[in-house]
């Protein structure tokens, strides 16, 4: 292979022979102005690990409420008791929104102020009983460590509990930017610190509990501070294990003005890439429509992704702060996105069981 | 067959057509796109993608043509159908010019009542009233219609328009220039010499145009190689192409609709461009259409070998009929050349540059 970037030819060396990146390769792949010369890498470590595969989950997101006693700046979704908008959602309702036809049910919503964890306890025991086909991907390690904050209840005992009321997985959200400054900065010192949140996912590990990790890019971080969140998650990994996929998530604009645009799609495409050759240790990179949009989504498959999540049918938590995607994209829509790649769609449950691939 | 594909295009030799054939189908999109922007970085050293203040107009929606693939004509007679007079469309014009266009493409329906005069005046008022402005009016088939209208061969008609002015001409109707797609979906329209014959007549008067494809719909791998191949061709001959503009076909509100059901996705439009980058090894310029394929594409596009972003496009109503819509600003097309990682420039009509930022 051939770079107009010539930073790039010891990378694809190290690619080719399955060595490690370091750091300095890390921020070379996100500044590099060859865009493509950092594709064509990727592309070649995702096709060598899964081939034309792309794979997608009939999914739906349920947020049981959007009151949270945190105030996060980037968040668009979060309310205040007496708000306007603000909702909490019973038990009765969330197991009516769950349906046989899906595989995955992901649930993730604010730190609600005073719920008690028995709640989610039940929540999960109930939508499990209505729909025991149905897999509970559930609460982010933010939320597992507030039930910490508020109730003293240790991870270990939480995680143990929703496990036997019928968790199967763990998302990856909270993770937000392992950085100090930006806690600060965007005022998320009041959620899980990177230690924290990594310890969770670990003890979640340990229990035999799959978990994803995201990364919240595209806003005020440095493109050093996204290799070291990178690389930390990498860390975790090799100690524990359990990461299923890495989703970065792009910052949506829309009701949070932390910065004027959308990051563009060179720059999402880049840290796709990255992602996919730095975290050699995670089987799953994801290109997640919702904040990608479609068009950046689809392209981003031949840049390292090889998962597009799901069908969702609701996803209240990026649509409040603005994503222009269409709510409850369709199956045949993903298969457009994935075959205009020139991939082949495979769909999966939410431990990526194949269900079903689409020749 | 990439190496050797590099080898040739890096040297300056022409690609065949089993070349082009692989990579319109087979190759790794990546590999084409890393090559087209290295034939592009050849071609065009500096970093800069241009684009063009401009606006796109319609005199009248009456087509006796009924092409399966519009959504914008109207029959004679129809409730719906109506034709602007010339003071209407200069209007426009001066809309436009008003807002700093430079070009004013202005196309419309095969409108069998309007007389040579109307078009003709059309260029002539521009040229005097705004001699900021170029009219980059009339695509190759209304020539067609002006000749029969009038009962004088297009030759004559190019000569008229030139007299009045007229410089350049937008390269629309081309749809695939092959025989077996033509008949498909534009029956009435003419095979590929239609488009081709004023084409070529128009580079020997003098005239700039540009080529476009419109693909995505009934046409086969060998229909794009033959398209190719006519407009590489042409292009030998005289010169006059001063860019390729391809776009994906949007079915909304027509005749295809019923066996097409969506358009092309972004993965096919950027291999497409990439390919005309190397295929097309003697046009000057590869346009990158952010209004037809959405500007996260048309971003993207820009390492893929385009090396222009097209125009303002203040108004356009063909892919509006279509139900489908996109528009954007100065600024913003600044800021997105930019945000890629090229200097944005302003051009004319026929690709000289006016101001960079």
């Amino acid at each position: 292979m051939r770079f107009s970037d010539t930073r790039l030819d010891p990378i694809w060396d190290k690619a080719r022979a399955g060595e490690r990146l370091d750091r300095r390769d890390g921020l070379t792949l996100l500044e590099s102005d060859d865009l493509l010369g950092v594709g064509r890498i990727a592309d070649h470590v995702k096709s060598t690990r899964e081939g034309d595969r792309v794979y997608f989950v009939i999914n739906r997101h349920i947020t049981p409420t959007n009151l949270c006693v945190l105030s996060c700046s980037f968040c668009g979704f979060a309310r205040k008791p007496g708000d306007a908008g603000a909702y909490e959602h019973t038990i009765e309702d969330m197991v009516g929104m769950v349906k046989d036809d899906m595989r995955e049910v992901h649930i993730v919503g604010g730190h609600h102020p005073d719920w008690p964890f028995e709640y989610y306890e039940r929540m999960i025991a109930a939508i499990h009983a209505a729909r025991p086909e149905v897999q509970i991907k559930a609460f982010t390690a933010a939320e597992i460590d507030y039930f910490w904050r508020r109730w003293k209840l240790p991870p270990t005992e939480a995680l143990t509990r929703l496990k036997a009321a019928g968790l199967q997985s763990m998302p990856g959200g909270g993770a937000e930017i392992f950085s100090p400054r930006l806690a600060r900065l965007l005022k998320y010192t009041g959620k899980a610190d990177p230690d924290r949140w990594c310890e969770i996912h670990g003890i979640a590990h340990g229990l035999g509990i799959k978990t994803n990790a995201t990364m919240l890019y595209g806003h005020v971080e440095t493109l050093a501070e996204r290799v070291d969140h990178m690389l930390r998650l990498r860390g975790q990994q090799d100690a524990t294990g359990g990461f299923l996929t890495f989703v970065p998530l792009a910052y949506q604009t829309a009701t949070t003005k932390l910065v004027p645009r959308q990051t563009p799609p060179a720059d999402s495409l880049r840290t796709i890439a990255a992602a996919r050759l730095l975290l050699d240790n995670f089987p799953h990179v994801e290109a997640y429509w919702v904040t990608l949009g479609e068009e950046t989504a689809s392209i981003a498959l031949n840049f390292g992704a090889d998962d597009v999540n799901g069908t969702l049918e609701d996803e209240r938590i990026q649509h409040l702060s603005g994503a222009q995607t269409p709510a409850g994209l369709a199956r045949e829509q993903l298969f457009r996105m994935i075959r205009d790649a020139g991939k082949t769609p495979v769909e999966r449950d939410a431990l990526y069981n194949v269900v079903q691939v689409y020749n | 067959m990439l190496d050797q594909i590099r080898d040739k295009t890096l040297n300056g030799k022409r690609l065949d057509r089993e070349e082009g054939r692989w990579l319109l189908t087979d190759a790794p999109l990546l590999e084409v796109g890393a090559l087209a922007n290295e034939a592009r970085l050849v071609r065009h050293p500096e970093r800069v993608v241009t684009f063009v203040i401009d606006t796109n107009p319609n005199y009248t929606n009456v087509c006796i043509t009924d092409c399966q693939f519009c959504a914008f004509y109207r029959k004679p007679g129809d409730k719906e159908a109506w034709t602007l007079t010339v003071d209407e469309v200069l209007a426009k014009v001066e809309f436009a010019a008003s807002k700093g266009a430079t070009t004013v493409l202005l196309q419309g329906g095969h409108n069998p009542a309007l007389p040579l005069d109307y078009y003709l005046t059309l260029v002539r008022e521009t040229r005097s009233r705004f001699p900021q402005v170029t009219p980059h009016f009339f695509t190759a088939s209304e020539i067609r219609t002006m000749a029969q209208v009038a009962g004088i061969t297009f030759e004559d008609v190019l000569d008229h328009l030139w007299e009045a002015g007229q410089r350049t001409i937008p390269g629309g109707g081309a749809e695939v220039l092959s025989e077996r797609v033509r008949t498909r979906i534009e029956p009435k329209k003419g095979g590929p010499e239609a488009w081709l014959s004023v084409h070529r007549a128009a580079h020997r008067r003098g005239f700039k145009s540009t080529a476009t494809m419109m693909y995505g719909h009934v046409e086969q791998v060998d229909d794009l190689l033959d398209h190719f191949d006519a407009i590489r061709t042409l292009q030998d001959e005289h010169a006059g192409f001063t860019a390729f503009v391809p776009w994906s076909f949007k079915p909304g509100n027509t005749l295809l609709e019923k066996w097409i059901k969506h358009y092309k996705g972004p993965n096919a439009y950027l291999r497409m461009l990439a390919v005309s980058r190397l295929y097309l090894d003697n046009f000057p310029h590869v346009q990158a259409s952010w209004f037809s394929e959405g500007k996260q594409a048309g971003q993207v596009a820009l390492h893929f070998g385009a090396d222009d972003w097209g125009g303002t496009l203040f108004e356009e109503n063909v892919h509006k009929a279509a139900a489908y819509v996109n528009t954007i600003t100065v600024d913003e097309i600044v800021t997105l050349i930019r945000e890629a990682g090229f200097t944005p420039a302003q051009r004319t009509t026929e690709y000289e540059i006016l101001q960079r930022y």
